[in-house]
């Protein structure tokens, strides 16, 4: 069994806990259509069937106790009150837990899972209970070696002869199981003799096409055990009338048989039936035809085989089937392996290079009118970008699961904080990249937790506060003006200021006397450091702060804010860009170096001149903008690079950080506006201080894309200037 | 002529799992995504046997046998239910509606080829 079996597994596991989750939502929601049961009910199934054929036992047992429950529910033994969904709802994280425990090897909260059980077990009457699944561990039981069984040496099996009587009733012969397949299964077994009795064959005037006639006398000489030749007539069992007679049914095999009962609970029959089809199969992969051409019995009179029930149900699902067709089918879909579109992801990144190099051509052609070219090259670029769109559409994928993840995440974290909260999605088909949503997942669930853990107060203390008793989270996701804005809004206490601010006194983030707004209080939260937990709580205070959650949407190249009322809430804010792979910048040099500054965090650009300059210190200036101060950070400076003693920088761009922190990036030039590939220099370089990714111009050189946020968190005179502010604020 | 299988399941990994036992074991294998799909596809690839889930949407595993062996279809060909349970009420209906035998899941490649000769004589 190979690997990639495993994976599909894993993936499709994904696919029906997102099912489960969505369905257990919507009855939760009030709705209790029958089909949405049922296709929980089909889900966890196959989940279970699934995980059975990897004998990955824990998920089974589970599975099976969840599905036997939903099973009560659609047969309508048991009703969906809130208590049950509340259970269903948290077995079917443990089931999430289970499965991720299973792919990535973890380990799962045992008692957690005991206590589950035990409550799923409640719902169960008691005979439904005994039908417990018996994992099988994929074929360890059926392949067990005979031998092995009792201890003993391998003995060597004794050849048996059994006499067969196999009288099929008419009723078999409806269900499609053919005698002469069934002989030639215990062919394969050793010798067979085969003797049709047709002695009730009536005569032909009298025969009845729907009647079973025959018989046949079987004598098969093998080293097979009884077992074996039983589990040959396993489909036919009622179905026909047999007998088999060993010629001393030896006692060791009784001993054997009865070991194999005592192990597998099972009837003997079907324990041990594999073992002679092994052999089987193993003659013919070989390609070994069978030596001796098998005498073919009689044809079995064959009656016309229509089962009269199949019939007369048959048109049941039919009236059913065509309810299911009205619904309309899923879009057909195509499953692509991410590596395909990253590939072509690429390829259109190097369209884009290819069409900035052609339009540098073009434009340095020593050809006057060139007009009817660009025309052409304006289509082609049009072109790629649509290209670029319709493959990021690829990589696109609604945050719905991401989202119905977090609602398990809101409920663990309101169990363990015994609060009551309850989250609210918006925005669920808003379409994000893949790895996004990956990253996304992490800063979210921490985001989540703290609203939960810090945010939302206690049941009682809402009560007091006028607050419904219930807290509510809001997540929502949209689309804004080429990003993605996600909103995670809380109904809580808001941030405790006086607090915050205090612990930032503590722990020396700020100083003492330092007079803050109230956005920048907030945005403490952020700081690498701070923890508002006065213990570590065993949920959200897990050792790292805001300022990971910061990271991880910066690394994304997005923004993350903090808005907040007394009383009323928090929100956080996060801002991504749509992709990954292209971002629109401004292509400027710095001592001789091309680079290029991300459009998204310039606020505005400007020429400078000498009078807007004023000095901070001895090596610090600022840039005097319409009667405000701004820092300026010289990027040839902070990235270590000389200029000739004729070139000065006398751009500025200004730049505005997370904080609101302003500040003007001293550059040389700016040469262009253009739609840039992001290059990551992973594994090419180390981090470099400043410098975000890289980038193929048209010329064909690298250029650098910079990290505006770092260079201003490395430059002394914004420092400077910020310590100076705050200070002038507190006095 | 290699023995013809329909497989009926609407989980990816039973149909993947299905499928490398039996092209290992030399069937030619083509499979169908619910009991719906099954019927729909069972005119055109013919299949010498026919191996289906139970629970599935769109039309059972119980209404894949009912349909195949009614008198639309009017198909003689040997029907495997695969079932998680051995539960014998559950192979009793599936009898009743003319299953031909089953196969119980977690399966092994062994019992799944004998289950497939035991009602085509194929091993392969």
């Amino acid at each position: 069994m190979s690997g990639s079996i495993q994976d599909t597994f894993f993936e499709e596991c994904e696919e029906l806990l997102e099912a489960t989750d969505e369905g257990l939502t919507a009855i939760e929601g009030g709705d209790h259509d029958p089909e949405v049961v049922n296709a929980i009910f089909r889900a966890v199934h196959s989940i279970k069937g699934g995980a059975g054929a990897f004998g990955l036992d824990d998920l089974v047992a589970f599975a099976h106790r969840f599905e036997t429950v939903f099973d009560e529910v659609r047969s309508n033994r048991l009703e969906l009150d809130p208590k049950l969904v509340q259970l269903l709802l948290r077995s079917s994280d443990q089931l999430s837990a289970l499965v991720e425990a299973a792919r990535d090897g973890g380990q799962i909260d045992e008692a957690h899972n005991d206590t589950l059980l035990a409550a799923l077990d409640e719902y169960i009457p008691e005979e439904e209970e005994d039908l417990t699944f018996e994992p099988m561990g994929l074929g360890a039981a059926p392949m067990v070696d005979l031998g092995d069984i009792g201890g003993g040496e391998p003995a060597e099996p004794q050849e048996e002869t059994y006499r067969i009587r196999f009288q099929p009733l008419k009723e078999m012969y409806g269900t499609g199981n053919e005698p002469f397949f069934l002989f030639q299964a215990l062919k394969d077994m050793g010798e067979l003799t085969v003797k049709l009795d047709d002695n009730e064959l009536p005569g032909f005037d009298a025969m009845d096409t729907s009647e079973a006639y025959l018989a046949w006398d079987l004598v098969l000489v093998t080293k097979e055990l009884r077992s074996v030749v039983e589990a040959v007539f396993e489909f036919v069992e009622g179905l026909c009338e047999l007998s088999i007679e060993g010629d001393g049914d030896a006692e060791a095999e009784a001993n054997a048989l009865a070991n194999l009962d005592a192990m597998f609970s099972t009837p003997p029959a079907t324990a041990a039936a594999p073992t002679a089809p092994a052999a089987a199969a193993a003659d013919a992969a070989e390609g070994e035809a069978p030596s001796a051409p098998f005498e073919p019995p009689v044809p079995a009179p064959k009656p016309e085989a229509k089962p009269a029930p199949a019939e007369e149900k048959a048109s049941a699902p039919k009236a059913e089937s065509g309810k299911q067709e009205q619904r309309g089918g899923p879009k057909p879909t195509l499953r692509v392996e991410l590596e395909r579109v990253d590939r072509l992801i690429n390829a259109v990144g190097e369209l884009i290079i290819n069409h900035s190099m052609l339009a540098q051509q073009i434009a340095n052609l020593p050809v006057s009118d060139t007009r009817d070219v660009e025309t052409e090259l304006e289509g082609f670029k049009n072109l790629a970008r649509d290209i670029q769109e319709g493959v990021m559409a690829i990589r696109a994928q609604p945050v719905k699961p991401l989202f119905q993840r977090m609602a398990r995440i809101v409920r663990e974290a309101s169990s363990a904080t015994g609060k009551t909260c309850k989250l609210v999605n918006e925005g669920e088909n808003t379409e994000v990249d893949k790895t996004v949503i990956e990253r996304l997942s992490d800063p979210l669930t921490h985001i989540l937790r703290n609203a939960v853990d810090h945010g939302i107060e206690k049941p009682e203390d809402r009560t007091t506060a006028g607050k419904s008793n219930i807290g509510e989270i809001r997540l929502s996701a949209s689309h804004r003006s080429g990003s993605v804005c996600i909103e995670i809004k809380d109904d809580g206490a808001g941030v405790n200021r006086p607090r915050v601010k205090q612990i930032a006194i503590e722990k020396g983030l700020i100083p003492e006397n330092a007079e803050l707004t109230d956005a920048e209080i907030d945005n403490l939260l952020f700081a690498p450091g701070f923890s508002t937990a006065k213990e570590v709580s065993n949920l959200s205070g897990r050792g790292v702060g805001m300022d990971v959650v910061k990271n991880a949407v910066t690394g994304l190249g997005g923004r993350i804010n903090i808005s907040s009322t007394p009383g009323k809430g928090s929100t956080f804010t996060i801002i991504l860009p749509l992709t990954l792979a292209v971002m629109d910048g401004m292509v400027v040099s710095v001592a001789d170096q091309t680079m290029v500054v991300p459009i998204t965090s310039i606020v505005e650009t400007m020429r400078g001149s000498d009078d807007m300059i004023n000095s901070l210190g001895a090596d610090g200036t600022l840039l005097s903008i319409r009667g405000n101060f701004v820092p300026i950070c010289d990027v040839a400076g902070s990235l270590g690079l000389y200029r000739e003693s004729d070139q000065q920088a006398g751009v500025y761009l200004l730049v505005e950080t997370e904080t609101g922190q302003r500040c003007a990036l001293a550059v040389d030039d700016i040469h262009d506006q253009r739609q840039v590939v992001i290059k990551s220099l992973d594994g090419v370089c180390g981090e470099i201080a400043g410098v975000a990714a890289a980038t193929i111009l048209g010329d064909g050189k690298i250029a650098m894309i910079l990290d505006p946020e770092s260079i201003i968190a490395a430059s002394p005179t914004a420092a400077a200037f910020d310590t100076e502010r705050r200070m002038s604020n507190a006095s | 002529m290699k023995t013809k299988v329909l497989a009926i399941d609407d989980s990816r990994t039973i149909r993947n799992l299905l499928a490398a036992t039996l092209e290992e074991a030399g069937f030619e294998y083509h499979c169908a995504v619910d009991g719906r799909d099954g019927v729909d596809m069972y005119p055109d690839v013919d299949p010498d046997v026919v191996i289906t889930d139970i629970n599935m949407p769109n039309l059972d595993g119980f209404g894949v046998i009912e349909e195949l062996r009614g008198s639309g279809i009017n198909s003689k060909v040997p029907i495997l239910v695969l079932t998680t349970e051995s539960a014998p009420e559950l192979k009793a209906r599936a009898r009743g509606a003319g299953a031909t035998g089953w196969i119980t899941k977690p399966f092994d490649d062994a019992s799944l080829i004998f289950a497939l000769k035991r009602v085509t004589g194929a091993a392969a």
